[in-house]
């Protein structure tokens, strides 16, 4: 059965560092309503920040491109977060997945990006190709 | 954003106020080793109280903190950890990190 929709926010960003910022207070605006607690806000806050920067820093490296975050909230309290880019994209998911697997460890990236969305967020799916870019796709039940 | 420190008894206090995402860590990075490379301290004190967001940038930060005061021959302490900054670090092992000899004072 087709869950039904309680809310939807598109929002198209440039791959600026200060629109990591940008995509938290977003995100905490379209739940401004919902009363979620400051933990449960928190993890997907952080969640949100890493997907976003990953598109930034990784997919786009220095380039200038889109970034796309769509925010999806469901009836019964579950949200979907989005985080879409046109960059490289990535050759092996699976190995991008394991903690403290990085491929800029110059410049002090940790490797904990996906293990800290997987642990903030109920599910996380990606779906990359390399040349066109990736999608990261989280879930989080907000309420009981 | 710069970060406002304390120097006393050889003791080098740094304050992260603010949101420590990858976009603020940079500039935050240069500071703090600017600072413990231009007065070689004997203890660095990370001071996190006013730490309003964090993510794997901020770990990034630190950990990165820690070997460059080790390089260094001073000691790194944790002071002051919120709660959403401590599950981040024992997520990536560091509260063990901090047991092994760096201080690890955490409150």
């Amino acid at each position: 059965m087709k869950k039904r929709q309680k809310n939807r926010l598109t929002a198209t960003f440039l791959s600026r560092s200060e629109n990591e910022a940008l995509s938290r207070v977003l995100v905490a605006g379209f739940l401004m309503d919902l009363r979620v607690s400051v933990e449960t806000l928190s993890d997907v806050k952080t969640a949100v920040s890493e997907a976003v920067t990953n598109a930034i820093v990784h997919g786009y490296r220095q380039e200038e491109g889109q970034v796309r975050l769509d925010l999806l909230l469901f009836e019964d309290g579950c949200l979907r977060v989005t985080v879409t880019d046109r960059g490289c994209g990535i050759s092996d998911v699976a190995r991008a997945r394991e903690p403290f697997f990085t491929t800029d460890a110059e410049h002090e990236r940790t490797g904990m990006g996906f293990p800290i969305m997987e642990s903030f967020m109920d599910r996380v799916r990606i779906h990359s190709r390399v040349g066109h870019g990736t999608r990261v796709r989280m879930e989080k039940q907000l309420l009981p | 954003m710069e970060p406002e420190m304390k120097w006393e008894d050889e003791t080098l206090t740094v304050y992260l106020r603010g949101e420590l995402d990858h976009h603020n860590t940079c500039r935050l990075r240069e500071a703090i080793d600017g600072a413990m490379r231009r007065l070689l301290p004997r203890c660095v004190v990370l001071d996190l109280s006013q730490t309003a967001f964090c993510d794997s940038a901020a770990l990034g930060l630190i950990l990165g903190r820690v070997r460059e005061a080790r390089r260094l021959g001073a000691s790194l302490t944790l002071e002051n950890v919120p709660p959403a900054v401590r599950r981040i670090l024992d997520l990536a092992g560091g509260a063990e990190f901090f047991q092994n000899g760096t201080g690890g004072k955490r409150t």
